[in-house]
C-alpha cells in the first residue's frame, strides 16, 4: 500500500502550488523534501491558498529564531497553530497570550516544572519507568506506542495534576482530542467528538479544583494555580481554565510521548549509532537532545503579524498568519551540520528548535529531557536492543509529528 | 586578558581569561565553564546562560535589554543581580569581575 502516491512531487511542482499545511506530509513521513525546497528557493514563502487560508511559511534556523523572539511584532494571540479557533470552544491559554498576561500565568504554572521540583521528583519518575519496563514481554512483539510512550507520560501527567491515578487515561484521551481537530491542525476528530471530551475535561478539573481547595503544602499544578493570586480565581473563566489545562495536558503528553517512541525509530535506523549508545551510556543526555531535535514533535508555532512589517526582504502584512516550522528549522544545514542525519554524540546537541524561543520557550523542557533520560537510562540496563519489527503508523496532523503504533520486540542484555 | 571568576552553585570557582569584545557567554564556554548552557547560541532568546553578577559589578556590565528583560522574566529564580551572559560583551572594564551561577539552567 502506497499513500504517498496522492501527494504530488515536491521537487518538480510549482513552489506556488505547494500546500505545506497538507495533514498527510507528516502522516506520510512525506515533508522533508517540501522543506529542503522552501529552505533553499524561498525561505519566508507566501502560501496564497490552503485549507487554513494564506500563511507564511519561515523555515530557516536563524529566521525561525528572529521571529520567535519578536513578541513585538509576531503577536501569539488569538491562537499558535495554523488552523483558527472553532468557535464553539473559545479557548484562552497562555502559549496564545503576549506579554503582560503571558508572564503573570506562565510564571505561575512555572514551578512545578523548575529543576528543584523535578530533582525532588526523579526518584517517583524512575519508579515508575522501571515499573512499567518490568511489566513489558520480551521476545514477542507488542506495540512501543501504547505499552511504554502512552503509559510513561499518561502517569507523569497524573503526577503532576495529581490526577486520580487509576483515571489518567482520560488525560490522555483529552490531549489527543485538543490537539486533533481537522479546522486546527487537519487531525481526524469530529467537532461533536471533540466538545463533548472537552466538556469533560473542563467539568473534571473544575471538580478537583473545588475538593482541592485550601491545600497549602501541595506542589500539583491545580494547587499552585489556586496559590498565586494571579491565577486563583481561574476557575471562574472557564475558558481561560481550559485553555490552560489543555496546554499543560498537550504540553506535557504528545510532546514526550512521541519523543519517546522517536528515539527508538531513530536508534533502529541508525544501527552504528545504537552501537554508540550500548558501548557508552554516558551519551543519554546529548542523545536526548538529539532525539528531541529529530523527533520534533511539534512541526510548527503560528504566529500573527502585529502590524505591517519587511521580514528578510518580503512584505508582511498586519493580520498576515506567519508560520515558523520547527521541524525544517531542525534540518537546516546553515544553521546544524548533517542535519538530516541522527548523531547522538553531536558537538552542540542542545542547540535546537523543537522548545522554541523567545518568551514562549518550552517550560517543560528540563521535565521532558530528564523523562526520556531516565527511560533511556533503564532501558540500557535492561535491553541489548528495542528492535523496531514494521513500519511506524504515524499521526495525521500538520502540528503533532506523532506516532499511533510503533510495533518493537525486546531483547535482553 | 581579563581574568573573570565564575562561582558554582557549590562554592566552586573556576577563573577564566576571557576575550575582549566576546560576549561572556562565549568565553565561558569557549573555556569549559560547566553550567552554562546556551542553548539558542547567543541570540538572547533561551534564557540558559543565566548569571548572577556580584553588585560591584553590575555597573560594569550595563543595562539588560528589553529582549533580555523578558527573557529574565521567565526565571523563577531570578535576582536583581540576574543577566543573560550572552547579552554582556566582555571588555578590559571586566578584569577581576566575579559572577555566581544558578544551581540549574532552564
Amino acid at each position: 500500500m502506497n499513500k504517498a502516491v496522492d501527494l504530488p512531487d515536491p521537487l518538480t511542482m510549482p513552489l506556488d502550488a505547494m500546500d505545506v499545511s497538507d495533514p498527510r506530509l507528516l502522516e506520510l513521513d512525506a515533508w522533508r523534501p517540501f522543506f529542503a525546497r522552501l529552505r533553499e528557493e524561498d525561505p519566508v514563502h507566501y502560501q496564497a491558498e490552503s485549507p487554513f487560508g494564506p500563511f507564511w511559511s519561515v523555515t530557516r534556523f536563524e529566521d525561525i529564531v528572529a521571529v520567535d523572539s519578536d513578541h513585538e511584532a509576531f503577536s501569539s494571540e488569538p491562537t499558535i497553530v495554523i488552523g483558527d479557533l472553532i468557535d464553539e470552544i473559545p479557548f484562552e491559554m497562555f502559549i496564545a497570550m503576549d506579554p503582560p498576561r503571558h508572564d503573570v500565568q506562565r510564571r505561575a504554572a512555572q514551578p512545578v516544572v523548575a529543576p528543584q521540583n523535578l530533582a525532588e521528583m526523579e526518584g517517583l519518575i524512575r519508579s515508575r519507568v522501571v515499573a512499567i519496563l518490568e511489566a513489558l514481554p520480551v521476545g514477542e512483539t507488542f506495540d512501543w506506542v501504547e505499552k511504554v510512550s502512552v503509559n510513561l507520560t499518561t502517569q507523569m501527567l497524573a503526577t503532576l495534576f495529581d490526577f486520580p491515578f487509576e483515571e489518567r487515561h482520560k488525560l490522555t484521551y483529552w490531549s489527543d482530542i485538543a490537539a486533533g481537530s481537522p479546522e486546527i491542525a487537519g487531525g481526524d476528530v469530529t467537532p461533536e467528538e471533540r466538545l463533548a471530551g472537552l466538556t469533560e475535561c473542563l467539568e473534571t478539573f473544575t471538580r478537583i479544583w473545588h475538593e482541592r481547595k485550601g491545600r497549602e503544602d501541595a506542589f500539583d499544578l491545580i494547587s499552585l494555580l489556586q496559590r498565586d493570586p494571579n491565577t486563583a480565581d481561574m476557575v471562574d473563566r472557564p475558558m481561560e481554565f481550559l485553555g490552560n489545562l489543555a496546554l499543560l495536558i498537550v504540553g506535557g503528553n504528545d510532546t514526550t510521548r512521541n519523543s519517546a517512541t522517536g528515539g527508538v525509530l531513530a536508534l533502529n535506523q541508525n544501527p552504528a549509532e545504537y552501537d554508540k549508545l550500548r558501548a557508552n551510556p554516558g551519551l543519554i543526555p546529548s542523545m536526548v537532545s538529539e532525539i528531541i531535535r529529530w523527533q520534533t514533535p511539534l512541526a510548527h508555532m503560528r504566529r500573527t503579524a502585529k502590524r505591517d512589517i519587511e521580514f528578510r526582504g518580503k512584505q508582511i502584512r498586519q493580520g498576515d498568519k506567519v508560520v515558523m516550522w520547527y521541524l525544517s528549522g531542525n534540518r537546516d544545514e546553515s544553521a546544524i551540520e548533517n542535519a538530516d542525519q541522527f548523531i547522538i554524540d553531536r558537538k552542540n546537541p542542545r542547540h535546537h528548535i523543537s522548545f522554541g524561543f523567545g518568551v514562549h520557550r518550552c517550560m517543560g523542557n528540563r521535565l521532558a529531557e530528564m523523562q526520556l533520560r531516565i527511560l533511556w537510562e533503564e532501558i540500557m540496563q535492561r535491553f541489548s536492543l528495542v528492535e523496531v519489527m514494521a513500519e511506524p503508523e504515524r499521526v495525521r496532523s500538520n502540528f503533532v509529528r506523532g506516532y499511533k503504533a510503533l510495533p518493537v520486540r525486546l531483547h535482553r542484555l | 586578558m581579563p581574568k573573570i571568576t565564575f562561582i558554582d552553585h557549590t562554592d566552586a570557582s573556576c577563573t577564566i581569561e576571557a576575550e575582549v569584545g566576546k560576549s561572556l557567554m562565549q568565553n565561558a564556554i569557549d573555556n569549559g565553564v560547566a553550567g552554562i548552557d546556551a542553548d539558542c547560541g547567543g541570540a538572547c532568546a533561551c534564557g540558559t546562560c543565566h548569571v548572577f553578577v556580584e553588585p560591584e559589578w553590575l555597573q560594569a556590565c550595563g543595562e539588560a535589554g528589553a529582549m533580555e528583560e523578558a527573557m529574565l522574566g521567565m526565571r523563577p529564580d531570578r535576582t536583581g543581580m540576574s543577566r543573560l551572559s550572552c547579552q554582556i560583551q566582555v571588555s578590559d572594564a571586566h578584569d577581576g569581575m566575579v559572577l555566581r551561577l544558578p544551581e540549574f539552567q532552564m
